[in-house]
């Protein structure tokens, strides 16, 4: 055999990069347009308030806080997306799956070529983020650079394990039913917008097993280490947590992509 | 010795299968069957919607893994190295599942990336294959808007891109206008000519006698019958077909009285079909029994003919 996983690999997330040669306009809105808004509506906005109150909400500026927050919540959105619906489109809407596996590649070649791909747009996505952060004021240059791996291992467990969850679907008709009741709890209680210690204490625990709070918290402790609302929870488990729910799904989705296709 | 290998490459089939055998829980879609499909030829899988006919394509193109017996293709195990067989193979599959964020040509460039290789070889292929698809012109179009027709011969063109020795097509008419299945079939010719191996499936009896060499019936996951087009008419339908239609409720009452007149009958829902050697000498035998039908139509017999006797029913279209 002349080829290599990695070699098909690269073969798919090709053919992935010249569709997106097509479609990027479409994707520019949730990439750019969106965190400008996030950022002027709760950094600039929200943030005047909070910060100007009573003085004492946060040891940062609130918009800093929000910033680092959103590199993780935004990782998380676009591996979500990239794992869900492109998935549920190439084994049900369009069937492209079922056509590549009748040439030399394989299901963990599609797989692997997917995530190869979704480590690009992660990190295009998230240096776009970074940029605006900057101008903001929200972020220094260093601060928004290290916060950019810890959130593109945010965006890998995300996309591998909703491929997987995606690919024990029958049809579509979860898929949004998985943005509106996980998606965007997460998104709004990991603490993106305000230290977890803020919620309820019964509560607490429930945020602590989320994969969103590890990336946050990952995302905080890389960018602004030492701030008074990061947890004391050592960082390795939040990278050890990050990376079992990328292995589990990188190994679950090309399972069950190999067991839908052949049936 | 080279001289055994030589002849060994010679008479071995391109695709072997003896028991083969295909079964999801408790149902058995393909039941034991065997086959040799050679270099060179067009060979029919026919059969109705469910008779195993795409499970077994599945097998052939390693999809999907065989439940028992024997599949060789090319002389590969597929259970063993899959991968090599593909590398080989065209596969134009019953769903057409094209990119369609990708326009028409790099529809035909990703796959053959896929099979490994390299740009400059692609891009002269793909004007190759546009042209021989009647697509040139669409090159740069993106593929949602092209006819059904159109997709069918972009889909057929991409199985082509890496010069397969092996050619699947699963059902590569079905849905499409006449015009675009004649359209089609040409193109299918001029493989074949070209010497092309192809593994046809269809439900379509015209398709079958256009375009394959041999054949076999399919039929509940068997194979009820085999050989050319021409053989199986010979073996299993007297030479004419005299088609009977009755007016309303007639029907049964002349049945009862056409004992004899033909070598075989077929009831069917809406005509009566009497097979026999000599259509004049049944038509006069119809009328010296006072049986009136509405409407007579005398024709040569065709592969429906066989199909109807193999498996006692229509074609489930």
């Amino acid at each position: 055999m002349s080829s290599t996983t990695l070699t098909r690999s690269l073969r798919y997330a090709e053919s992935e990069v010249i569709a997106y040669r097509r479609t990027w306009r479409g994707t520019v809105i949730t990439s750019f347009v969106n965190p400008v808004f996030f950022l002027a509506a709760m950094g600039a906005g929200l943030g005047t308030i909070v910060d100007d109150g009573t003085g004492q909400a946060l040891s940062i500026p609130f918009i800093t806080f929000v910033a680092s927050g959103l590199m993780a919540a935004n990782a998380m959105q676009n591996g979500a997306g990239d794992g869900s619906f492109p998935v549920m489109a190439g084994i049900l809407w369009r069937k492209n799956f079922h056509g590549t596996v009748t040439t030399p590649l394989g299901p963990a070649d599609i797989m692997l070529g997917r995530l190869i791909w979704g480590v690009g747009r992660l990190i295009f996505v998230l240096i776009v983020f970074a940029v605006i952060a900057v101008l903001f004021g929200a972020l220094e240059i260093s601060e928004a650079l290290v916060a950019i791996p810890p959130a593109i291992l945010t965006g890998i467990a995300f996309t591998t394990a909703i491929s997987a969850w995606t690919l024990t679907q029958k049809d579509g008709r979860s898929l949004s039913t998985l943005f509106r009741f996980l998606i965007v709890p997460l998104f709004l209680f990991s603490g993106t917008f305000f230290p977890i210690r803020n919620l309820p204490d019964w509560i607490e625990p429930v945020a602590y097993v989320t994969p969103l709070f590890h990336g946050v918290e990952l995302v905080r402790k890389f960018a602004l280490p030492g701030i008074d609302e990061s947890t004391t929870m050592p960082t390795w488990i939040h990278i050890v947590y990050l990376l079992v729910m990328a292995m589990i799904g990188i190994y679950f989705s090309i399972r069950l992509l190999d067991k839908r296709i052949r049936q | 010795m080279a001289a055994t290998t030589v002849i060994r490459l010679m008479t071995e089939a391109l695709v072997q299968a003896r028991g083969l055998t295909k079964r999801f829980g408790d149902f058995t879609a393909v039941d034991a069957i065997d086959f040799d499909i050679q270099k060179g030829e067009a060979f029919g899988f026919l059969g109705p919607n469910g008779a195993g006919k795409t499970s077994t394509m599945k097998m052939i193109t390693t999809v999907s893994p065989i439940t028992e017996g024997k599949l060789t293709v090319f002389g590969i195990d597929p259970t063993l190295d899959g991968r090599s067989i593909r590398q080989r193979l065209g596969v134009v599959p019953q769903e057409d599942n094209l990119d369609l964020e990708l326009t028409v040509a790099e529809n035909l460039y990703i796959y053959g990336r896929y099979h490994d290789m390299k740009k400059s070889e692609i891009n002269p292929r793909i004007d190759e294959l546009l042209e021989f698809a009647q697509l040139s012109e669409r090159r740069d179009s993106e593929v949602e808007p092209l006819s059904g027709g159109m997709k069918r011969r972009l889909t057929i063109a991409r199985a082509l891109i890496n010069n397969p020795d092996l050619i699947i097509l699963d059902e590569p008419t079905t849905g499409l206008d006449p015009q675009a299945r004649h359209l089609l079939w040409d193109r299918l010719y001029r493989l074949k000519r070209e010497g092309a191996t192809l593994v046809i499936t269809t439900h379509y009896m015209d398709e079958a006698e256009q375009l394959c060499d041999r054949l076999v019936v399919m039929d509940q996951g068997k194979i009820a019958a085999e050989g050319s087009p021409r053989q199986l008419i010979q073996r299993y339908a007297p030479r004419e077909v005299v088609e009977l239609r009755f007016e309303e409720g007639e029907k049964d009452n002349a049945v009862l009285k056409m004992d004899g007149l033909a070598s075989r009958s077929e009831v069917l829902a809406d005509r009566v079909l009497l097979y026999t050697d000599d259509a004049d000498a049944t038509q006069r035998g119809l009328h010296e029994r006072g049986i009136n039908p509405e409407q007579v139509l005398v024709r040569r017999s065709t592969l429906e003919d066989v199909f109807l006797r193999l498996t006692g029913r229509g074609l489930v279209d």
